[in-house]
């Protein structure tokens, strides 16, 4: 196993997710699944080789600086779960 | 503190600048980029980080950064890519800010300050690179909820990254006026402190003087205007030093600013330190900039306050104060170079420009661009001044407040309606002077026994009975001539 529990608990609170018991122990197993893939994949001699980011070749996919209302405030927030005329509202959060 | 204590240590700082640039439109979206709009009315699918929904790159935020990165001497990078910064936050729907990691697209460069002993000094640029804004979270309107409103999301910044080359407060805050004058001379942000168009973290570490390491370093945040980015600087800089001399470890932390109180607190350590994660933005393509571009960006360039200050102090002569403060802002520097095309009296323009015009616009809280005189007119009144046709009191007390009713009328012309052309010729003013002379003639005979002190009352009754239509510095050397020759 080389994903540890703290690293399980780690990668759990940056996603703002919660694993116990054996819900843990399941996801655990997946990642070292994903890590055992990811060292296969290393066994390819890349030395020379630029990272692929982008499926294309494509650069400067730009657009003109033209504002447009795509979406009335309406819009906006109605999927909100909690909301008033104008704003999201989200439970209290003190400190940033 | 003690300055003895004080002058043991080195102070450094570094400054972090966010300039929200002024486009029409997001960085990546089309939604509108203003202040002050109905909340949760500028924005779009792709700000409220919709799935399926993709970015699209603004044209003019790369002009704009390109603007920047040229009138700080920066490093054009040609080959650019967009990376995610991965963090939850509610006021960031997507998850990640998109911004520059690996290839920022400004770096090295330099921004020139003047330091404590008023010397220009250098402040090495580390980079400049494009992001995001965030949305705003309002945090206190209501007891139990948080209000979130997405209007400020996705708005163009360029982050402006200092070495760490500032000493004091003071220069921090010389530093942060010098880049709130450049992105206001160069059009791509308003400075706004205040309404947070250009914000300031400040890191900043003391360490003895001579020592090789620098110490623990602290960031503060949430300082609405150049003073108080200043007075936080100072805060932490005591705070920093009693904490070393008591023999205690700074913590490495974020602090924010109390304005109120003028203190720094804790807003979270970076032990839980933020994992970004940072890695390339798929959904951008990269960017490719040629130097035909950036050519073409530079030929466009408006002039800096930096070129016209050594100009003003070095061909124009003038001093350093005056080209200092008539390069303060933009549109002050480009009335005085209006005014310069049409009269060689440099002294003279900056003068009525810091004198009678400035107070003009400081009295009546308006900019220069709503002045009403052309520049070619106060060029004109310069120019009758300089031909001794109306004195320079003349002109700043009578011709300027008409000029400001009328402000097509040439300058002479009003002088010689108001009947305040100087009579310059000798011979009039040689009678008006006997004429003095004659109607006081018991002044005339204590002057002559020795009392000079009647100069001045002697010149008030000739400047009275010319009407003011004398130049005063002739009129008094023709009086006093005259008087010891009785």
């Amino acid at each position: 196993m080389k994903i540890s529990e703290e690293t399980v608990d780690h990668i759990a609170h940056l996603a703002r997710l919660e694993f116990e018991g054996e819900s843990k122990d399941t996801i655990r197993e997946d990642l070292n699944r994903i890590v055992e893939f990811i060292d296969k994949l290393k066994e390819v001699e890349t030395d020379n080789v630029e990272p692929l980011i982008y499926m294309t070749d494509e650069v400067n996919r730009l657009r003109e600086d033209d504002p447009k209302v795509t979406l009335t405030q309406d819009e906006v927030l109605k999927n909100a779960p909690k909301k008033d005329s104008d704003y999201f509202r989200i439970p209290k959060v003190l400190d940033k | 503190m003690s300055p003895e204590i004080r002058d043991k240590y080195q102070v450094v700082i570094g400054l972090e600048v966010h300039a929200q640039m002024l486009t029409k439109s997001k960085a990546y979206s089309s939604d509108v980029n203003e202040f002050g709009s109905k909340p949760n009315s500028n924005v779009s699918v792709v700000t409220v980080g919709h799935p399926g929904t993709l970015p699209k790159m603004n044209r003019k935020t790369i002009d704009f950064a390109i603007r920047l990165g040229l009138a700080c001497e920066s490093d054009i990078a040609e080959h650019q890519n967009f990376a995610r910064k991965n963090y939850f936050y509610p006021d960031l729907p997507k998850g990640y800010q998109i911004t520059q990691d690996l290839t920022p697209i400004c770096t090295n460069g330099n921004v020139y300050i003047k330091d404590d002993e008023g010397n220009e000094k250098a402040i090495r640029l580390t980079r400049i690179h494009m992001e995001e804004d965030a949305g705003k979270s309002i945090h206190d309107v209501d007891v139990f909820d948080t209000l979130v409103d997405l209007n400020r999301a996705g708005v163009p910044l360029v982050e402006i990254v200092s070495e760490p080359d500032l000493r004091s407060s003071q220069e921090a805050y010389n530093y942060l006026t010098e880049v709130r004058k450049l992105v206001r001379y160069l059009e791509i942000c308003d400075g706004n402190m205040e309404e947070s168009s250009l914000r300031c973290d400040a890191n900043i570490s003391v360490m003895l003087k001579g020592a090789k390491e620098y110490g623990r370093r602290v960031e503060v945040k949430n300082m609405n205007s150049i003073r108080n980015v200043q007075k936080a600087i100072e805060f932490e800089i005591n705070r920093h030093i009693e904490a070393v001399e008591k023999g205690e470890v700074i913590a490495q932390e974020t602090r924010s600013y109390d304005a109120l109180k003028n203190i720094t607190i804790s807003m979270r350590s970076k032990e839980a330190a933020n994992d970004y994660r940072f890695f390339p933005e798929p959904d951008l393509q990269p960017l490719v900039i040629k130097q035909a571009q950036i050519d073409a960006i530079k030929a466009e360039m408006p002039a800096l306050p930096r070129d016209l200050f050594l100009k003003y102090t070095t061909e124009l002569k003038l001093s350093e104060y005056d080209a200092y403060n008539l390069t303060d802002s933009k549109e002050l520097a480009l009335y005085y170079e209006q005014i310069i095309l049409h009269t060689s009296n440099y002294k003279a323009a900056a003068n009525l420009m810091m004198g009678d015009i400035k107070s003009y616009l400081n009295h009546n809280g308006i900019g220069m661009i709503d002045f009403p005189i052309s520049p070619k007119i106060i060029a004109n009144l310069i120019s009758i001044i300089d031909d001794g046709k109306i004195s320079s009191t003349t002109a700043s007390q009578k011709i300027f407040p008409a000029l400001l009713d009328t402000p097509d009328k040439a300058p002479l012309k009003i002088a010689e309606e108001m009947n305040l052309i100087q009579d310059s010729n000798e011979d009039d003013l040689l009678q008006i002077i006997a004429e003095v002379i004659a109607n006081n003639s018991a002044e005339a005979e204590r002057y002559k026994n020795g009392e000079k002190q009647l100069t001045g009352f002697f010149m008030g009754q000739l400047m009275k009975a010319s009407k003011g239509k004398i130049d005063p510095k002739t009129a008094n050397i023709f009086m006093r001539k005259t008087l010891e020759e009785l």
